[in-house]
Formats: C-alpha cells, structure tokens, sequence
C-alpha cells in the first residue's frame, strides 16, 4: 500500500498548496531548521503545554512532540470537508434531539432498538429534555482522515468533550513565534479567535429565561487529569472561570460557585466531565467530580451544559456505522464526508469474518478511545492477534472492526531532512444558532515511520495545520 | 470575582515560595557557621533544624546532624514536605490549580524554578557544591517574585498571594528567633551584654540581614538590638511588624473592596497594635520565648481565620 503524501504524491512534483512552503523551505539551513526545532520544544515546556499519560507514574507529565512543519490544506479542500462536517454536525444534533424525544428514527427501523436501550451512553435522565436553543452537542472533533487527493473519511465524531484545541492554538502561535517571515509569505487562515467564538457560542445558547449576560464557567475534573492544561488555558482565553465540582453547589435553585465574596450564580457550563460523574444524586454517587444536584437546575432551564449530558450516544462506535444512514434519514441527503466501511462483530457472520481476516483490520472497543484497548492488525504479531480473537469471541458487541485504510502522510522534520509520515486531523466545530468551523484543527501525526497511530498517548506527535487564504 | 478555592491556592502558592527561599537561607546560615567554626558544629546544624520546625521528622530519620544530612533533608528530600524541594512541588502544584489567576510571566518563573530545582537537586548534594545549589534556590524563589511584583495586578488576586507571604515569613522569622535564643542565651543576665559570639550573626544572616544591622545599630551584635530589629522594626522586611503592616494593609484593601469587615480584620489589627506598642525592653521583662510562642500560635490563627472569612474551603 503507497499512501497518498500530501505534499509530493509522486515523482511529478509538490502539489499546488505546499509550493511556496516548498520554495521557502529550499533556501533555508537545516542546521538553523534544527535549532528551531529545539526552540520549540524549550516553548512547550517553559509554559507548561503538558498532558498526562495514564498508567505512566514516572512521566507524570509529558510534552506532545511538536513538528516544525505544518500540515497545508487549500483554500477548495477545506471548503469541501467543512460542507461536509456542517451536514454531518446537523444530523448529529437532530439525531440527538430524536432519540431523546419521538426516537422516530427506531421506529423507521433505521436503527436496531437495542442499540439504544443497552447503551450506556443513552441517559433516560435526558427523555424530554429540550437543552437551551436545542443544541445538544456545542463543541465538536470531528476526526478525519485522507487516503487520497479526494478522499477524505470521518474516522470518528467527537462529540462528548473533544480535546486537543489548546494545541491548535499553541501550535500556531509557535510557529507564528519561530518562523514570522513564512507568515508574511504565506497567506494563512486565522485560528487565533477560537476561544472568542467558543464563548459568543456558549452565550448564544445561554438559558432561554435568562436575562442580561450569563456567567460562564469551565469545569475541570481537576489538575491531575490529562487535559488540564487544555481546561485551564480555554478558561484564560475565554476570561471565565475555571471550577471544579467542589467549587460548585446548587443553591436557589442554580448552580453557584464559591467566591471570596459569597455564592455566585453560573449561567452556561462548559464541562470537561464526563457524564457518569456530572451529578452524583443522578448518576455514579462516588463522583467527587460533579455538582449533586445539577441535573434538576438542568432539567429545570437554569443551566446551560455544554455538551449536553447523553451526547455520547451520538458518537458511539456503534452507532457510527449507521451515520450514512442517520444523516440521510434526518437530512435527506447522501453524507457528503464518507464513513469508514465498518463491520460489527455483534453480527455472527462479520464477527468470523473478522476473526478470519484480523490481520488486515483494525479493531477498536466500541466506547473505547484514545487508541487504548485497540488491536491493528497489520502490525500485531499473531499471538497478540490469537490473544485478541478470543478477547473478540468472548464478547462480540463489544468491538467494531475496520479495514486497515492507507492514511496520507505529510513530511515531518527528521535529522536527515523531510520524511513522510501519517497524519490524521481534528477540526473542531462550534454550534449554537449557527455551526462555525474555525479554519484548522489539531493535525496529529504517526512519528514513527510506517506507523498508522497517532494518537498522543501512542506516541503521536502533533503539527500546525494551515488552510490557505486562496 | 475569585473562587475561594483559587484564593487558597494562591495562598499557599507564595507560603510555599517563601517556605522554599527560608530553607535556603536557614542553611545557607548553618553552613557559615560551620564554615568559620574550629569545633563541631553539631550544635549549630541542630538548631537549623528546630528553626525549621521539621526537628521531629529529622529525628526519626537521622541520629546525626551532620551538614550532609541536614541539608539534604532542608533542601532535597521530599518526604520532608517542607524542604524547599517539596515546597518548590507544592508552590507549582498550587501554581498549576491557579494558573488562569497567574501572569504568563510569573507562572513560567515558577514552572522554570521547578524545573531547574529539580534538575539541580536530582542527585545528592555533593558538599562542594552546597553553596551553588542554595544560590541557585535563592534565585529562582528572587525571580519568581519579580515577575510577580513586576507583572501582577494589585487587585485581589495579588493581596492573598501577599497573605500568603506574609504569614509564613512573620512565622519563620518568629521561629528563627525564638529557637536562637534558646540555644544562645542561657541567662538572662547575658541580655544586656555586648556579644562577641559569631552565632548571632547567623541569626541575621539566616533573616538576609546582617549587612542591614550595622546600618541601623552599633556595629556591635546586641542581643536587644537583634530581637528590636527582628520584632519592631517596620523598616526590615522581615521583621514581624514589617509583615504584619503588609498584612494588615492586604487586609484593608479586600476589606475596603468588598465592603465587608470579618473578623479577621480585627484580628490583624490586634497583633499590629500589640506590635506597634511594644518595647524591646518590655517584651524582654515579660519573655521574649513567651511573646513568640504567643505571636506564633496568634499568626496562625490568623492564617485560619483568612481561610474561614474568605471560603478558601
């Protein structure tokens, strides 16, 4: 399999978006290119733009390996993929409000029933609950991948609380900090207005009783968790708050944080936890993370969460094969962005399909993430593949499988020059009474060659991503 | 508008700062002593360590109060939650939890401290290299406070950060002094005496003071001269009464912009007037042990009180 190389597909030359990065980067000296490449990696780290890895102790916090290099979409690609991700966000949000009211799309037999009723991520809670302007899912990750000059997938809907923006934004103001000159030569599309967007987007959709201008606040489950440095720096941009659960407490029948000076009433929420832990009068009574009592200030109109609970049913594994048909359904027309062809092992006959043929495909738990608990084929030695089979046997619904898809690659800085490596790309979308699309995304990338993982926790890097202004 | 939490973090963020920088010093006057003494100085390296109130802790751990030991649990063991390494973890732990309420520039002089601090510290400490490592502490906790006096807002933010520092630097010096004399003054009949006695510069020099004494006072090291400058003088900022100006006057301002009194406020006030009123001579005749132990347990109270008044919990 030859991936598609975004920059120079073939022997004919560079394609037509990286050719004034390409003439800009000929006359520059790889040793100075090195140095830049160190100057980057001192930004990171003085200012802290760490992530924690799970189950690592030793490097409690670690730094995403940055590449100097950025990743370049045209003005046309980028207008395509986003008339795309608009149409599959709509149909999100429309799935969204039907599930939890009419479920007309089950009683078409577009979808089985039980894939809803045996879901964990469908909250009964959220049966008849209408959120404020009727925007369930407010940020979104849309994850897409390339396999050729016109073949664009959506490998994953984010649609719970994607990560990863606060490396959009840092990675642009790095590369603005150690290359100014290509800016002037380049014409390249802002990304710096995202936290001003994100909070114009979450006060559109500010309670619908309430007057005057909300109070906004970032919830965090704390600094131990791997995103924090993310939750911190969307707060700081956006000028509000950043709380934790314990700040918070429901009194008058909002939710109100503890100040120096008393209790004061936030408005819209934008939570970094997860639903399980949001209320624990609703859900997990363990969780030291939530506010007891937010779901009835929520169900009651005096509160905007963003992304509203139960939105993880739209952005399930399992639900994702059936995304064609749930966007045709709600907006009779055929998905512009293609899913990833999917086999459902729940069914018999593709569950041995899949066991025959691991070799060629990529298996993921269906609410897994974070390319944990994943098995790729390809690069699996048999006995992680016999081990993984009998995992698949055990427990069938559990795993969705996809054939392994040849990702594009764009060149990373290596010590001998530009080397092709994977990529993927994670644009992210707001909604409110409109969908924006800031121009961007976080473009994470396979540092080892050959490698079709990408994910940070995997040892993934991370590039800027430019859409041209042409 | 500041979560009560964030004013917590704040707090503890500079006691920390200020904890790490007075391990330094304690040390940095411990290893004088050591320096310019012919006999053991056994003596000296233990009342380092009462006057980091850490005694206890040391005595289950070691037997000996060799310099290696002492300062390698001041400044490099982290078990010892007050070392300045684990001062430095805390105070950037805390940094971490605020860090919106923070300037680019003050939050990376504290990440930039723990960072060097830990690689500075990742090994034992080889004696020769003792007096680098406490410069280096010094500097980091200077930098630190220069971003943050040169960049922060004075708003309400600033005032219980500066709480913080007041609390724990009137508590060490307090500490500092209290255990010195102790050691140093066997009877009361030395108070009034001329000292030729290189320990009491260490009570200065572990307060950065010593140069500044003689340009208040005699040359000549007077033990009522070293606790008038220590307690009441409003001019030496580490004095007791220095810190408490500066306490009470963060006090005010919160008290002035939310427009409400607490107890706390009167409870700043009390100790500054008692400070304000007092004579070297008067707490002399009374008890300078007693008056500490008394400013030491009042100045907690008050750490507490700020704590309940403001919701830092």
């Amino acid at each position: 399999m030859v991936a598609f190389d975004e920059m120079q597909p073939d022997q004919s030359g560079i394609r037509h978006s990286y050719a004034a990065y390409d003439r800009w980067w000929q006359q520059q000296d790889p040793a100075r290119l090195g140095e830049k490449m160190r100057d980057a990696e001192r930004v990171f780290r003085k200012t802290g733009i760490t992530f924690a890895v799970y189950g690592e102790e030793e490097a409690a916090e670690r730094l995403i390996p940055f590449d100097i290099v950025p990743r370049i979409l045209s003005g046309a690609e980028w207008r395509r993929l986003t008339q795309g991700i608009e149409q599959r966000v709509q149909a999100l949000n429309a799935f969204l409000d039907d599930i939890y009211h009419r479920q007309e799309i089950l009683r078409a037999g577009r979808i089985p029933k039980r894939l809803i009723a045996e879901n964990d991520a469908f909250l009964p809670e959220m049966i008849g609950v209408r959120p404020p302007a009727g925007v369930y899912t407010h940020i979104i990750g849309t994850d897409i991948v390339r396999t050729g000059e016109n073949e664009f997938f959506v490998l994953e809907d984010n649609a719970r609380t994607p990560s990863g923006v606060s490396y959009m934004l840092e990675n642009r103001e790095t590369m603005m900090q150690l290359f100014p000159e290509l800016f002037q030569k380049i014409r390249v599309r802002p990304v710096e207005n995202y936290p001003q967007l994100l909070r114009q987007s979450l006060a559109a959709v500010r309670p619908e009783n309430l007057r005057g201008t909300p109070t906004m606040a970032v919830l965090t489950p704390g600094s131990y968790n791997s995103a924090y440095f993310e939750h911190a720096f969307l707060a700081d941009q956006m000028g509000v708050e950043l709380v934790e659960g314990h700040d918070l407490r429901v009194v008058d029948g909002h939710v109100a944080m503890r100040t120096t000076e008393g209790y004061k009433q936030i408005d819209v929420l934008y939570r970094r936890v997860d639903d399980a832990f949001l209320d624990p009068l609703t859900f997990r009574p363990d969780s030291a993370l939530g506010v007891p009592g937010i779901m009835d200030v929520y169900r009651a109109g005096n509160i905007t969460i963003a992304n509203a609970p139960g939105t993880g049913i739209a952005d399930d594994k399992a639900i994702y094969s059936y995304m064609p048909d749930i966007i045709e359904f709600y907006t009779g027309r055929k998905a512009i962005l293609q899913n990833i062809q999917t086999f459902r092992c729940s069914e018999p006959d593709t569950l041995k399909y899949v066991q025959e043929n691991l070799k060629d495909l990529v298996v993921k738990e269906v609410h897994g993430s974070g390319g944990y608990g994943m098995l790729v084929g390809p690069t699996a030695t048999k006995k992680e593949r016999e081990t993984f089979s009998k995992k698949l046997a055990a427990n069938p619904s559990n795993y969705i499988a996809q054939p392994t898809l040849s990702l594009s690659t764009c060149p990373i800085m290596t010590e001998a020059g530009l080397s092709p490596r994977h990529v993927d790309l994670r644009p992210f979308v707001l909604v409110s009474d409109k969908i924006q699309i800031v121009p961007g995304g976080l473009t994470r990338v396979a540092l080892k060659q050959g490698s079709l993982v990408v994910n940070s926790s995997q040892g993934g890097g991370t590039k800027d991503t430019w859409v041209l202004d042409d | 508008m500041l979560l009560g939490r964030v004013a917590n973090g704040l707090y503890w963020m500079n006691r920390y700062i200020e904890r790490a920088e007075n391990m330094a010093r304690l040390v940095d006057a411990g290893l004088r002593m050591a320096l310019t003494r012919t006999q053991s100085a056994e003596e000296e390296w233990k009342s380092v360590v009462l006057s980091a109130g850490v005694d206890s802790a040391f005595a289950s751990k070691y037997s000996e109060y060799t310099p290696a030991n002492v300062s390698d649990f001041l400044i490099r063991d982290t078990t010892n939650p007050s070392s300045a390494m684990a001062s430095m973890e805390t105070a950037r732990f805390n940094a971490r939890m605020v860090r919106t309420a923070l300037t680019r520039e003050t939050w990376e002089a504290i990440n930039e401290a723990w960072m060097s601090l830990k690689r500075v510290l990742a090994n034992p400490i080889d004696e020769r290299d003792l007096p680098s490592v406490l410069d280096a502490i010094k500097r980091e906790t200077a930098l630190i406070r220069g971003c943050f006096y040169g960049t922060m807002l004075r708003n309400e933010i600033f005032d219980f950060a500066q709480i913080g520092t007041y609390v724990e630097r009137a508590d060490n010096t307090a500490r500092i002094l209290d255990v010195k004399y102790y050691v140093l003054l066997p009877s009361v009949s030395w108070v009034g005496s001329t000292l030729d006695n290189s320990q009491w510069e260490s009570i200065l020099r572990s307060v950065s003071a010593h140069r500044s004494y003689r340009w208040v006072y005699d040359a000549e090291y007077k033990p009522t001269n070293i606790a008038d400058y220590l307690i009441l003088n409003g001019r030496m900022p580490r004095s007791l009464t220095f810190c408490y100006r500066f306490l009470a006057e963060h006090l005010r301002f919160r008290e002035e912009d939310y427009g409400l009194r607490l107890p706390c406020h009167q409870q700043v006030e009390d100790i500054l007037s008692k400070l304000r009123s007092s004579s070297v001579k008067r707490i002399f005749d009374e008890g300078l042990h007693e008056f500490l132990t008394d400013f030491i347990r009042d100045n907690n109270r008050l750490g507490g009180e700020v704590a309940a008044n403001y919701r830092f919990h």
